[in-house]
C-alpha cells in the first residue's frame, strides 16, 4: 500500500492542504521551487539512513533503550571533575528551564520577550553579586571560550601579545585558549610552586610589552589562588591586565577576585545549578568592572535596563549593541551568536535559590570535604598530596610510592564500581569532591585505595624477595 | 439550544501577561531560604576543624553576596511569571524569526533526554558506561556525514557561530600544515551570510573581503574572481543566502576559490530547504556546518544552548575538534585528537542533550521525512511570500518572479515612503497580535527589511493568520500610523528607550551597577 507520507511534525503534509497550497501559488509541484538547483547537484535519490521511527512509542523506546545502556554517576560512586562537576541541581531550576517559554524561545525583541530579558539580566547581576563586578555578560558558550575572549580582550586593550600563564590549566582549555588566541598572543608558562603561583618568577617577567596575567583558580588540581593581589599589583605596575579563569561555586565562602585586583574574571558556570549532561551542559560568564574600555571590548551581549514611555516602568534592551558582530560584521571584535542563555537562566534560579546563606554553607561543605579527602587519601602509606596549597573540590595525589599508577588504580576500582579520580599523569591522579559526597563516600574510596596499596605492596614484597618466603606458606 | 459559541474576532485577541514582576532583588526578605544544602558531618568537622578560619589571609570573604533572600516557592512564582512573560515558539507562529528556523522541537525528546541515564552522566566516565551515549553520538555524526555529503563529523561545537569558529580555524591549520599559512591572508565572504562568518575570520586573523549580490540578488561570480587571488585561505558562503536565493553558480564559486589553492567552506544555516535535495560535497565543498538546533529540532532555548555539526572532507578530517568517538566492533570508544586536530573547542563531546534531541528528531524522520522538511518548509515558504506580496506595500526585492527556498528578505521600503511607518515599528506591533517577526542583520541592504522563514512546522491556518496579522498592520499605517507608532500596547512593558543602553554614564548591565548609578531609585 502506498500511503501517501503525512508526518505528526509536518502538518502541511496532509495531500489537500498541499495540493491547495501549490495551486495557490501557481507551482506545478515543490519541483518548481527548486528550479535554481542544477541538475547536477540533485543528490537524485533518498538519503541513505536508517528506518525511521515513525509512532512516537517507537521511537522512544529505541532512544531509551540506548540511553538505557548508560551507566551514570548515580549508579558509581564518581570523584570524576576536570571541568565537569556533580553538584545538587534543585528541582526547581529544572521546573523553570523546562517552561516552554523559556525553552522554546529564541531572539524576541524587549517586549514579547520581557520575561526572557529580565531573567538574565537577573542572572548577570546574581553574578555580580557573586563576583563583586558591576558588568557580566549573557552567557557565552563555555568557560574555555570566556576566558579565550578575557584573554583576547586584555590583548585588544593593550595592544600587546604577551600572556604569562601563572597556573595549572585544564588541557582542554588550553588547548582551546592557545588555538583561539594565537594569532594575536603569546602564551608563557611560568610554573606555580606548591599549586599556586610563583609570585617572584612572574613579577620577574613582566615587563610593559605584558598583556596579561593569566590565572586559574581553582587550577587544574584545585589549588586556590592566594596571592591574586600581589600579582594584580605587580601587572597593574606594567599596565598589565590580571585575566582570571575561575569557577564561581566558592565565591560564597572566598573572596571574589575583583576584591583582589582582577580586571577580567570568567569561566564555567555549570556548577550552579547545572547536570553534568556527559560534559554537554557549561556556559561561560566573562565579568568586568563598569569601564568603557574594558565593556567595549566584550563581545557578548549585554543586557541593561532602561526606562519606557510608562515612568516607573523598567524595560531591556542590549547595552550597546554597536559593539557586537551583529552590527559590525568583520569590524566587531568577535563574533557573537546562539551560546548557552538558557544554563544562564538555570544559574539565576540557582543563585536566587541559595542565597547568601546558601552559597556561605556550599563553598564551607566544599572546602571540609575536599580537606577531609585530602587527609584520608594522604594518610594511605607512598600516597602523598602533590602540593600543601588550600583546594576546592579537586586536588592531586601521587600514587608513585604506593608502586601504582593512576591509570592502574581508575581501572581496578571501576571493578568495584568507584570512578576514583581521573590521571593526569603515569602517578598522578585527580579527585573530586563535592557536596554530593558524603564522608562515607570519601571513607570507601579511602578504604578502597588502601587495598590496593596493600595488594600491591604484598606482591611488591613477594617480587622481591620471594626466596625469603617461608616454606611451610607457599601453595 | 446551542452553546453560546461567539463569532472569533478576526485576529486573535493576545495580551501578555503583565505581573509588575520587580527585580529580584526587591523581593528578598533577610533570613528566608530557598534551599538547603547538606550538612558537613560530625566526622568531617572533627577531621578537619573550622575550614574558613583556616584560610590563609585575605582569602575568606568578608561580606556575603547580596544575593536575594527568598523562600523556594517565591523564587519559582518569580521565575513562572517571567515565563509567562515571554513568547516561545511553542506560544506563537514564529515565522517571522528568518534565518533561525524556527520549528517544532518534539515533546517526546524532552521526556528522552530528562533521564538520569543522560543527565547524570560524566563525561570521563569508563566509556563502557557510557555506551548508549556514545552510541547516539557516532550514529548522529554517521547521518549527519550522509546528509552532507562529508566523509567526516564533528559534533563538539556548542551552536552555529562556534562551528563557523571551527571551520576557519581548522581552515588555518589546514594552510599551515601545507606551508601556505604566511601567504594566505584573507577570507571572502558576502553580504548576505551571517555576520559570524566575517567575525569569526577577522578573530582568526584574516582580512576579509565582503562580496556585494549582483543586479538580481545572486551572489557576484564576477566580483568573486576579481577578489580572488594566491591570499585567499577560504571562501565562506551560505546557500541559499539569507534572502532565501539559491545560487545556482554555487559549483562554480567552489571550482574558483580552488583553482587559486583556496578552501570552500559552507554555512548551512539555511540548510532546512535543501535537506535530501542537494549536499554541499556535490558542490565540491570542503567543510561545511549544520545548526543542529535549527535544522534538527532542538529548542534554542532563549539563545541557546546550540549544537553545531562541522563536516569535512577525507582531506580536513585530522583538522576536526577532538576527542572522537569511534566505533570498534560493536563498541564505541573515545580517542583522543590526533597531531594536526585543532584540539578542543569546547569541553568533552559537545551539548549532548542537544545531539540526542537531534539523533531522536532524524530518527523520527528519515530520508523521506527529511525530503518532506525541506520540500514542505520551501512550499510554505513560496506560500507565505505570495500571501505577503499580496499585501500593499510589501515587495521582496531581487530575482524577482523566482522562487525562493527557504526564506525570504522582504521590504516594507513602499509603505515607508507612503506612511513613514518603519519596518521595526511593524514589528513591535506584530507583537501585539501574538506575533513576533524580525527585520535583518545588519547594514540593512534591503530598505526596511524583513525576514520571514516558515519552515515546515506551521500550518497553513498559521500561515494565513500570520499574512493576515501582517495585512492588518499594514492597512493601521496607512489608517491609524500612530497605533503602529507607539505600539507596544498589549505587552509586559511599553516602547522602551534605548538612550539608556548606550551611555556609559547610564547603562546598568547588572543590579549593582544599578544602586550606584541611581542611588536615590533604590532608596539608598
Amino acid at each position: 500500500m502506498n500511503r501517501p507520507f503525512v508526518h505528526p511534525y509536518i502538518p502541511n503534509t496532509a495531500p489537500d492542504v498541499r495540493a491547495e497550497m501549490l495551486d495557490t501559488v501557481g507551482a506545478a509541484s515543490v519541483e518548481d521551487f527548486y528550479a535554481d538547483v542544477p541538475a547536477d547537484l540533485r543528490l537524485g535519490r533518498d538519503l541513505d539512513l536508517p528506518e525511521p521511527l515513525v509512532a512516537e512509542q517507537d521511537l522512544a523506546r529505541h532512544v531509551s533503550g540506548l540511553l538505557a545502556r548508560n551507566v551514570p554517576t548515580t549508579e558509581r560512586l564518581s570523584f570524576l571533575g576536570q571541568g565537569t562537576y556533580h553538584h545538587h541541581v534543585p528541582a526547581v531550576v529544572d521546573e523553570v528551564i523546562g517552561r516552554s517559554e523559556f525553552l522554546t524561545a529564541y531572539a524576541g525583541e524587549p517586549y514579547e520577550d520581557h520575561g526572557r530579558f529580565q531573567a538574565l539580566w537577573q542572572y548577570q547581576s546574581l553574578m555580580g553579586e557573586l563576583l563583586s563586578m558591576d558588568v557580566v555578560n549573557v552567557p557565552t558558550y563555555d568557560g574555555f571560550q570566556a576566558t579565550a575572549t578575557g584573554l583576547a580582550m586584555a590583548g585588544r586593550i593593550t595592544g600587546r601579545r604577551r600572556v604569562l600563564v601563572a597556573s595549572d590549566v585544564l588541557p582542554a582549555k588550553l588547548s582551546k585558549v592557545r588555538d583561539y588566541v594565537r594569532v594575536h598572543l603569546d602564551l608563557e608558562f611560568v610554573d606555580p610552586v606548591e599549586g599556586t603561583a610563583d609570585v617572584a618568577a612572574i613579577v620577574a617577567r613582566l615587563g610593559d610589552d605584558v598583556a596579561a596575567i593569566w590565572v586559574e583558580t581553582p587550577s587544574r588540581t584545585g589549588a586556590v589562588e592566594h596571592r591574586l593581589q600581589a600579582l594584580a599589583d605587580a601587572a597593574h605596575a606594567v599596565g598589565a591586565i590580571l585575566v582570571v579563569g575561575t569557577d564561581p561555586v566558592g565565591y560564597g565562602v572566598l573572596t571574589p577576585p575583583a576584591e583582589q585586583g582582577a580586571d577580567i574574571v570568567c569561566g564555567d558556570i555549570q556548577s550552579l545549578g547545572l547536570h553534568q549532561w556527559y560534559g554537554g551542559a557549561h556556559g561561560g560568564f566573562i565579568a568586568v568592572h563598569d569601564d568603557p574600555r574594558f565593556v567595549m571590548e566584550m563581545p557578548s551581549r549585554l543586557f541593561g535596563l532602561a526606562t519606557t514611555d510608562v515612568p516607573g516602568e523598567v524595560g531591556f534592551g542590549d547595552v550597546a549593541y554597536d559593539r557586537t558582530s551583529f552590527a559590525h560584521r568583520e569590524e566587531g571584535k568577535e563574533w557573537v551568536g546562539t551560546a548557552a542563555a538558557l544554563w544562564g537562566i538555570a544559574a539565576g534560579v540557582h543563585l536566587a535559590l541559595m542565597g547568601p546563606q546558601g552559597m556561605r554553607e556550599l563553598g564551607e561543605v566544599l572546602l571540609a570535604r575536599t580537606a577531609y579527602a585530602q587527609r584520608a587519601l594522604g594518610a594511605i602509606p607512598g600516597i602523598r598530596l602533590t602540593d600543601r596549597a588550600v583546594h576546592l573540590r579537586e586536588f592531586a595525589i601521587d600514587v608513585a610510592g604506593a608502586g601504582l599508577t593512576a591509570s592502574g588504580i581508575v581501572t581496578a576500582l571501576r571493578a568495584e564500581g568507584i570512578e576514583p579520580g581521573v590521571p593526569a599523569g603515569e602517578h598522578e591522579l585527580v579527585v573530586c569532591v563535592t557536596e554530593t559526597t558524603s564522608q562515607a563516600d570519601i571513607d570507601r574510596l579511602a578504604a578502597a585505595v588502601t587495598g590496593l596499596v596493600a595488594a600491591s605492596a604484598a606482591e611488591a614484597a613477594s617480587t622481591l624477595d620471594p626466596i625469603a618466603e617461608p616454606e611451610e606458606h607457599r601453595a | 439550544m446551542s452553546l453560546p459559541i461567539a463569532p472569533k474576532p478576526a485576529h486573535r485577541r493576545f495580551h501578555q501577561a503583565r505581573w509588575d514582576e520587580p527585580v529580584i532583588f526587591e523581593l528578598s526578605t533577610p533570613g528566608e531560604r530557598g534551599v538547603l544544602v547538606t550538612s558537613i558531618e560530625p566526622g568531617v568537622r572533627d577531621a578537619v576543624g573550622d575550614v574558613v578560619a583556616a584560610l590563609p589571609d585575605g582569602l575568606a570573604r568578608q561580606a556575603a553576596p547580596a544575593l536575594p533572600e527568598m523562600g523556594q516557592m517565591r523564587v519559582l512564582k518569580h521565575y513562572l511569571r517571567l515565563s509567562q512573560e515571554n513568547l516561545g515558539a511553542d506560544f506563537n507562529v514564529d515565522v517571522g524569526q528568518g534565518t533561525c528556523t524556527m520549528k517544532y522541537a518534539p515533546k517526546v525528546n524532552e521526556r528522552l533526554i530528562a533521564t538520569p541515564k543522560l543527565s547524570a552522566m560524566h563525561p570521563l566516565q569508563d566509556p563502557a558506561d557510557a555506551q548508549g551515549a556514545l552510541e547516539i553520538i557516532w550514529r548522529t555524526e554517521r547521518m549527519l556525514a550522509e546528509i552532507s555529503g562529508m566523509d567526516e563529523v564533528s559534533l563538539h561545537t556548542q551552536g552555529g557561530s562556534a562551528a563557523i569558529w571551527a571551520n576557519i580555524a581548522m581552515i588555518r591549520a589546514y594552510h599551515e600544515a601545507n606551508g601556505d599559512g604566511e601567504q594566505r591572508r584573507e577570507v571572502i565572504t558576502t553580504i548576505f551570510s551571517h555576520p559570524s562568518n566575517a567575525a569569526a575570520a577577522k578573530a582568526a586573523g584574516y582580512d576579509v573581503i565582503t562580496l556585494h549580490p549582483d543586479a538580481d540578488g545572486y551572489p557576484d561570480l564576477a566580483a568573486l574572481k576579481r577578489a580572488l587571488s594566491p591570499r585567499t585561505a577560504a571562501i565562506m558562503v551560505t546557500n541559499p543566502e539569507d534572502t532565501g536565493i539559491y545560487n545556482p553558480a554555487i559549483r562554480e564559486w567552489v571550482d574558483a576559490a580552488h583553482a587559486v589553492g583556496a578552501l570552500a567552506s559552507y554555512d548551512q544555516a539555511n540548510a532546512n530547504g535543501i535537506l535530501g535535495i542537494t549536499r554541499a560535497r556535490d558542490a565540491g565543498f570542503d567543510v561545511c556546518h549544520f545548526n543542529v538546533h535549527k535544522t534538527f529540532g532542538t529548542p534554542h532555548g532563549s539563545g541557546g544552548p546550540g549544537t553545531g555539526a562541522n563536516a569535512v572532507s577525507a582531506a580536513l578530517a585530522p583538522f576536526l575538534p577532538g576527542p572522537r568517538v569511534v566505533r570498534e566492533g560493536d563498541r564505541y570508544e573515545v580517542r583522543e585528537a590526533g597531531p594536526q586536530s585543532i584540539g578542543a573547542i569546547g569541553p568533552f563531546h559537545g551539548v549532548v542533550p542537544n545531539i540526542v534531541r537531534a539523533y531522536a528528531w532524524m530518527m523520527a524522520l528519515g530520508a523521506e521525512g527529511l525530503r518532506a522538511v525541506a520540500e514542505t518548509a520551501v512550499l510554505n515558504n513560496n506560500y507565505l511570500m505570495k500571501r505577503i506580496l499580496e499585501i500593499p506595500g510589501a515587495s521582496a526585492p531581487y530575482a524577482t518572479g523566482r522562487r525562493r527556498i527557504e526564506q525570504v528578505r522582504y521590504s516594507w521600503q513602499e509603505l515607508f515612503e507612503e506612511t513613514g511607518i518603519t519596518s521595526e515599528e511593524i514589528g513591535i506591533r506584530a507583537s501585539d497580535f501574538g506575533m513576533h517577526y524580525w527585520t535583518s542583520h545588519h547594514p540593512y541592504v534591503v530598505p526596511q527589511p524583513f525576514t520571514l522563514e516558515p519552515t515546515e512546522s506551521y500550518s497553513k491556518a498559521e500561515l494565513d493568520e500570520y499574512a493576515d496579522v501582517l495585512a492588518e498592520i499594514a492597512r493601521e499605517a496607512r489608517e491609524t500610523p500612530e497605533v503602529v507608532r507607539t505600539a507596544p500596547h498589549h505587552q509586559t512593558v511599553h516602547h522602551t528607550h534605548h538612550d539608556d543602553l548606550d551611555d556609559p554614564e547610564r547603562w546598568a548591565v547588572t543590579w549593582r551597577a544599578y544602586r550606584r548609578k541611581y542611588p536615590q531609585a533604590v532608596g539608598a
